[in-house]
């Protein structure tokens, strides 16, 4: 039976050559005539080329992928309501308000509430502090009783209007950027940096 | 010339250094009987589909969160979100389509070209292993997402577990992490999908390429599978080229799909639900089939007995088949027998289909289903919100909620948090209505103790009132 088959493979074999090859010799296993050397570089390079291109192409949208996050980096804290500014005309004290901000982190957002206070100023603009204490990052306390900001960590104390009167803070109460839009006040809350004499934004 | 010169001169400094041009003449100067053929291309294809899947699962996985609870948010980010990511999450799911699909050609053509012939046993049987270890990738991956077919799939795979007999209640558990689907079962499935199988396939593929060259290309079916003794042509170029443009009209037909009909996700999966209909994945629809006709006590033949004689006889076939012909009309019960189980896996998917599509009900509950993914597909991206819990959850009856506008009127947030989570200034407050009692926080707050005293804590000077109001407020922080 296998003597029969091995008959019927070489038979087979024969028909193959005569078809495949046309030159050469029959050696079994043997390297027979790689094309010229020239041939094989120049082939070489177009294949060379050809991978590298494809690879190219096809690293495109991996590259947009992962980079994704960087186009979406500049999005910053919207701006927060406060209300009409008519609440703000007549109080001469300070007003304490909580806003809540919304900071997008890829999937997630996260949600924080901030205090600030809104100020009106001796030439009667509003202005809006943050409570956070330049120096260590307290909150900021308001005293009706001596019309100062007080900190009650290391007794940094403020003016009405936020500017240093005593204590180890190292400047006045940070503003927050603001505008007016249909009648109410509106803020974009930020963090600054502590311990410095100037104010520097941290997000 | 002078730059041919040095070129040289760095390729020989490399060469000595690398032996790299050995490695050069060994990967490219194999010799194939018989000479390049189309038909030897799927195997390198395989390779080219593995490295596409490692490329875009590695980039998945920056987005990625393995939990239950953000599974199904980072892949609706991905798909929805993510510049791309859509096409790069197609471009992962329907590779691991054709994938199964290559390597059905691949396995096929060696059965009935007879190429595992003549001392190619081991290779043959790291050819079944990597079967086997793709297949798992398969159906570990297909769990990630967390969507509704996602989730009930998955639970049904892992019940058909549960009925191999003896360790099939272990068995379940230690896949599920458990007893019931859950955030264990997601991480464990991470686990395999991304470190355990594919060190298993690195280790295989490895193996399977060495043994490959190391026993030789087997050559056309008219070639002797011991002593080649046909005219050999070399790998490079011919069947170099052959591969590689097989591998770009794969790679290009993936790209091309994934363009223009991106997979889906479909609602994030719901345990309660008790109407979904699971699907598997479409390769998976004939083994589906199959254990739909063996339940209760013969569960064990369809799941056990029979799988385990199909693959005893794969694995021990080169060892029992030795004789030298390879031509398969002259191996009729070889050729019968695979081309039965062929067919009878392409019969029982056809008839998965024509099943749900007979049965009215099933084929309105999968219509809706589709409906359903279809709707989710459109909403637009909601990202998690997270934030102090009371912020998220049900509001603060009114009483805490005067507490909490003394408790930051007071600057307590200031050292305590805004939620009396803690700062670096002060301790939390989570939990102190548990540790101390109403009367108790009464004489902290108007007298702290000399320790509280020394981290700045002032005696909270408001009114009996307000305080009470204060503590409602601290009540509520737990
Ligand atoms: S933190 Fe405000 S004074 Fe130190």
């Amino acid at each position: 039976m296998i003597g029969s088959h091995v008959t019927n493979v070489h038979q087979t074999l024969m028909i193959e050559n005569s078809e495949v090859s046309k030159s050469g010799s029959n050696t079994s296993g043997s390297l027979d005539h790689p094309p010229p050397t020239g041939r094989r570089t120049f082939l070489g390079w177009v294949i060379g080329l050809g991978t590298v291109s494809v690879a190219g192409l096809l690293s495109i949208p991996l590259v947009r992928f992962a980079l994704d996050p960087l186009t979406r980096a500049a999005t910053s804290t919207g701006w927060s309501d406060l209300g009409p500014t008519s609440d703000f005309s007549e109080t001469t004290a300070p007003q304490k308000r909580t806003i809540s901000i919304t900071q997008t982190d890829g999937w997630r957002t996260v949600l924080s509430e901030k205090s600030i206070y809104v100020v009106k100023k001796a030439s009667g603009e509003l202005t809006v502090l943050t409570a956070i204490c330049p120096h260590l990052g307290c909150s900021v306390k308001y005293n009706e009783s001596n019309n100062q900001f007080k900190c009650p960590c290391h007794n940094g104390a403020f003016t009405t209007e936020g500017k240093l009167v005593s204590g180890p803070p190292p400047r006045d109460m940070d503003n927050l950027e603001m505008r007016i839009q249909d009648g109410h006040l509106q803020v974009r809350y930020q963090t600054f940096r502590q311990l410095v004499k100037s104010k520097e934004v941290l997000a | 010339m002078k730059q041919n010169a040095k070129q040289s001169g760095f390729m020989s400094w490399l060469d000595k250094r690398t032996g790299i041009e050995g490695l050069k003449h060994e990967a490219l100067n194999e010799p194939i009987p018989g000479g390049a053929r189309w038909a030897y291309v799927f195997g390198s294809g395989l390779l080219y589909i593995l490295l596409s899947q490692i490329v875009t699962g590695v980039f998945l996985a920056m987005y990625y969160v393995a939990s239950a609870d953000h599974a199904h948010t980072t892949i609706e980010y991905i798909t929805k979100q993510v510049t791309a990511g859509g096409f790069i999450r197609s471009l992962h799911s329907y590779g691991s389509s054709a994938m199964v699909v290559t390597l059905v050609v691949h396995l096929g053509q060696t059965y009935f070209f007879g190429s595992y012939k003549g001392r190619r046993e081991i290779l043959w049987i790291s050819g079944l292993m990597l079967f086997a270890l793709v297949i798992g990738m398969a159906f570990t991956g297909y769990l990630l997402p967390w969507d509704e077919k996602a989730y009930f799939a998955t639970a049904v795979g892992t019940n058909i577990a549960g009925e191999v007999p003896i360790i099939g209640d272990w068995l379940k558990a230690l896949m599920r992490g458990g007893t019931e689907m859950g955030t264990l079962t997601l991480s464990r499935f991470f686990v395999a999908h991304v470190f355990l199988i594919p060190a298993g396939i690195f280790a295989f593929v490895g193996a399977h390429v060495y043994l490959f060259r190391k026993a030789g290309s087997a050559g056309p079916i008219s070639e002797d599978p011991y002593e080649p003794k046909q005219k050999s042509e070399q790998f490079y170029p011919k069947q170099v080229i052959m591969d590689i443009v097989f591998a770009t009209i794969l790679v290009g037909a993936l790209g091309l799909l994934s363009y223009l009909s991106p997979v889906e996700l479909g609602p994030k999966a719901n345990p309660a639900d008790t109407q979904f209909l699971p699907r598997p994945e479409w390769y998976y629809l004939p083994i589906f089939q199959w254990l739909k006709y063996w339940s209760g006590a013969y569960a064990i033949v369809g799941i056990v007995v029979i799988p385990g004689i199909v693959a005893g006889f794969l694995v021990a076939l080169p060892f029992m088949d030795k004789s030298l012909e390879r031509r398969p009309w002259k191996r009729p019960i070889a050729s019968f027998s695979f081309a039965t189980i062929l067919c009878g896996l392409i019969f029982l998917g056809w008839q998965s289909g024509h099943e749900d599509g007979a049965d009215a009900a099933v084929a309105k509950q999968l219509a809706k289903q589709a409906t359903e993914t279809e709707a989710f597909m459109k909403t637009p991206f909601k990202s998690e919100t997270m934030g102090p819990a009371m912020l998220i959850a049900a509001p603060l009856s009114p009483e805490a909620a005067k507490g909490k506008k003394l408790f930051t009127d007071n600057s307590c947030d200031g050292c305590h948090g805004d939620n009396g989570q803690g700062t670096e200034n002060g301790p939390k407050l989570i939990g102190v209505s548990v540790k101390f009692d109403h009367d108790e926080l009464v004489k902290v707050l108007r007298n702290p103790t000399q320790k509280m005293r020394d981290g700045n804590m002032d005696p909270v000077e408001i009114p009996d009132d307000d305080l009470a109001l204060l503590i409602a407020f601290l009540n509520t922080l737990k």
